[in-house]
């Protein structure tokens, strides 16, 4: 009897799990989150989720919601930091409660985003005031609003590059690996930081420049067209074989098993680094950190991928997170006011030194350089993401993730057994075999 | 009513009348003794549900948190759900076609035979150890300690400090160094010397537990079988050999069957100290990837089934072929 009950229990188990999963309403999704007409009028708490967790502790972000309230009094704003935001906020998407206003995770399938999402308006008519609308546009409406833009390039210490005798941003490849060299020679410092260890800059900052060489707005979406993304002339051929050349010709960290983000900041604003690839948001990181260091802020330069398109560099502007209104939320307007409120009148992408969402913003002042020197700005184009996205895990190569460039560069130091020219036929192979069982 | 005599007396110490004559009773007898009796017809139902009671908390937790989320992983396992999405489809055993047609992914189980080479040194360490801890000697206590704080640490704590420890001119740079060696070396730089140092940490964290797991036991043995013995003229090698390794045995077999499981399902340490980088991926670290990198979470629970039936298979054959037998040393 005893072996009888607890076969009973683990069957009515099992059919308990497998009866628990089929749940998941349907709410309301044609509810949009319209702007209030009137501040007074909306009211409610609002949870606000965030990855930002340090502006949460200093007391930034009880500031904005500080500043919110002068405009919406009756609407209360409570803050959640998550330091692993998208590990976190993935799980609790599987139940109603996450928050009343959010970013969006970028594991959510782009076609999934009415059944987590309240519409925040047309496509037709948002397109004409933010940036980056294509990111979150299903069927013609837009879900998200983004939190600011980046434009990508290489962070470097102009002091430290001047000490090498380069006053000129490199226009080639060639000549980038060139100027490398020089800095090495001559001021002994590490050329190139690539943080293998921490991953992230290694995957999403090398991939949002994909553009950035061929001057073409439309470089990442042609990736879901293209069989091989990684053959001679592409984007991506450029930007990896660029990568494998700096690690190969040992123009980078000598053990990239152990760097450490947080200290290569101040690496680079003592110049013991030379330069990094990453977004423009890093600028006012690698200034503080400089200030911090007692070093001169403005030593902190940003330089476009070294590749010209007549005569011009170009450098690709991504959206960063976009804020979205959780369709299950019971105070959608309050949640819509909060955004619109971050969004254009915050100042919050002015602080951080990124290119706001609106239109009518210009470049801010980090990227001062590059209105100066006439580098032209390719906003990317989002309108095929999801595919490319499918595309991307069904080959589990990862576009956005770190393992295919750590793996890269083991190939580059001679760690694994391989070339570049294998790996890229390999990577090719993955793609247009994971591009037919999509089915695209 | 089928119920055996020994499950119909729970180890309740109440002292319900009648109980010595149920506990002996056969079915017949104990009907006919609930037919007249008014008094056991009241305690009976109660008396049944004892047990059970006490069960209902543990079972309880052990049915939310253990065969739940398993039914839920083996039900996960047959679909293509991406771990977020409201829709999943049910796609047989595509997952697990997937997973036996790509023999790349039972490549990373060669990382696996680093740990278990660790794992031979691990339970020679700890056991060498345990013996000579075992008999009198100066600052035992204090040893036992050093031995077994390792295990007491968190592990994302140790592979952060172990990251600091293999850093180029890092701890055992500048240690190695003192001794004339040169202090340069990238540790977990190339796939085997990163593996290696990764099995080292894992040695260092676990031979704390197999050392008290051997400690426990051989100071379970009798201590007059030492002095015999040693009345005999028994070295301490003839007494290791002959008294303290059969004593052991069970404690020993356990150890080496928790050696190979975890052999195969290693995670934290190489997953914090470098991602699965440079070759040092294993099993789990690569189902991890793909239920959470590539939003395989169908994928994913196949692995993780296949892992559990493997780990199964292999403890079950250790026991055929070494059969869990009483120990008697007197």
């Amino acid at each position: 009897m005893g072996k009888k009950t607890l076969g009973v229990a683990l069957l009515t188990t099992a059919m308990l799990t497998v009866a628990g999963c089929s749940g998941g309403g349907s709410p309301n999704a044609d509810e949009t989150a319209a702007a209030p007409v009137n501040p007074d009028g909306v009211s409610g708490d609002i949870t606000v989720l965030t990855n930002r967790t340090d502006l949460i502790q200093d007391g930034t972000m009880k500031k904005y919601a500080a500043e919110f309230n002068k405009t919406y009094p009756e609407v209360k704003v409570g803050f959640e930091g998550l330091t692993d935001y998208e590990g976190e906020v993935k799980i609790r998407m599987n139940t109603e409660d996450y928050g009343d206003v959010l970013l969006i995770p970028g594991v959510i399938a782009k076609g999934d985003y009415p059944k987590f999402f309240a519409p925040l308006g047309d496509t037709s008519t948002m397109k004409s005031t933010y940036r980056f609308t294509d990111k979150t546009d299903v069927d013609g409406r837009t879900y998200g609003i983004a939190t600011f833009g980046t434009a990508n390039g290489f962070v470097y210490n102009k002091a430290l590059w001047k000490q090498a005798g380069i006053s000129e941003w490199p226009t080639t490849t060639r000549q980038f690996l060139d100027d490398l060299r020089a800095v090495e020679r001559k001021t002994g410092a590490t050329p190139y930081y690539t943080n293998f260890k921490d991953g992230w800059p290694l995957s999403g900052t090398w991939t949002n420049s994909v553009g950035s060489v061929s001057c073409d707005s439309q470089a990442s979406d042609k990736l879901a067209e293209m069989d091989k993304p990684w053959e001679e002339g592409t984007d991506l051929h450029a930007l990896d074989t660029l990568l494998h050349d700096i690690v190969h010709e040992k123009l980078s960290e000598k053990d990239p098993a152990t760097t450490n983000w947080e200290s290569s900041k101040t690496l680079l604003a003592k110049g013991e680094v030379g330069s990094m690839m990453l977004g423009s948001w890093a600028i006012n990181q690698m200034r503080d950190a400089a200030e911090k260091a007692g070093e001169n802020p403005d030593d902190i330069g940003f330089m476009p991928v070294p590749a010209q398109e007549g005569g011009r560099f170009c450098a690709t502007l991504v959206s960063d997170y976009q804020q979205a209104v959780n369709v299950h939320s019971d105070h959608k307007s309050a949640a819509r006011a909060w955004i619109d409120w971050f969004t254009e009148k915050s100042g919050y992408a002015a602080k951080e030194g990124a290119v706001s969402a609106l239109k009518s913003e210009g470049m801010p002042d980090t990227l001062q350089e590059y209105v100066d020197n006439d580098v032209k700005i390719v906003e990317r184009s989002e309108a095929r993401t999801s595919e490319v996205n499918a595309i991307d895990n069904a080959s589990e190569i990862g576009l956005a993730k770190p393992d295919y460039r750590q793996k890269l560069i083991d190939i580059a130091r001679g760690a694994v057994d391989g070339t570049l020219d294998g790996y890229f036929d390999e990577l090719d192979e993955r793609w247009s075999q994971a591009r037919r069982t999509v089915g695209s | 009513m089928t119920r055996t005599p020994s499950t119909a007396s729970p180890p309740v110490a109440a002292g319900a009348a009648g109980t010595a004559a149920e506990k002996h009773g056969t079915a017949g007898r104990r009907s006919r003794h609930r037919a007249p009796g008014g008094a056991s017809w009241h305690d009976r139902p109660l008396r049944r549900v004892t047990p059970w009671l006490f069960l209902l908390a543990p079972l309880a937790l052990l049915v939310t948190f253990t065969y739940v989320p398993v039914g839920n992983m083996i039900f996960y396992s047959f679909t293509d759900w991406d771990g977020v999405s409201p829709d999943r489809n049910f796609v047989g055993g595509d997952n697990y076609t997937e997973l036996f047609t790509r023999p790349e992914l039972f490549k990373v189980f060669a990382v696996s035979l680093y740990y278990l080479t660790a794992s031979v040194v691990q339970i020679t360490v700890a056991l060498y150890f345990a013996t000579v801890l075992s008999f009198d000697l100066r600052f035992r206590n204090l040893f036992k300690g050093i031995l077994f704080f390792p295990y007491l640490i968190n592990g994302v704590a140790i592979g952060f400090v172990f990251l600091y420890f293999f850093q180029d001119g890092g701890t055992l740079d500048s240690v190695l160094s003192w001794f004339g060696a040169d202090g340069d070396h990238a540790w977990l730089g190339s796939p085997e010397s990163a593996n290696t140092s990764l099995a080292g940490v894992s040695v260092w964290r676990f031979t704390g537990l197999n050392f008290v797991l051997f400690l426990g036991a051989i100071q379970s043995i009798p201590g007059e079988l030492y002095e015999a013995a040693q009345l005999d003229g028994a070295s301490r090698w003839q007494q290791f050999r002959h008294i303290i390794a059969p004593g052991i045995r069970p404690v020993l077999s356990l150890s080496v069957i928790l050696a190979i499981s975890g052999s195969l399902s290693v995670f934290e340490i190489p997953y914090i100290m470098t991602g699965g980088a440079t070759e040092t991926s294993t099993f789990v670290i690569q189902t991890v990837k793909f239920a959470f990198q590539f939003n395989k979470t169908g994928l994913a629970s196949a692995c993780a089934v296949v892992l559990l039936a493997l780990i199964l298979l292999i403890t079950w054959i250790q026991r055929r072929i070494v059969p869990d037998e009483r120990v008697d040393l007197v």
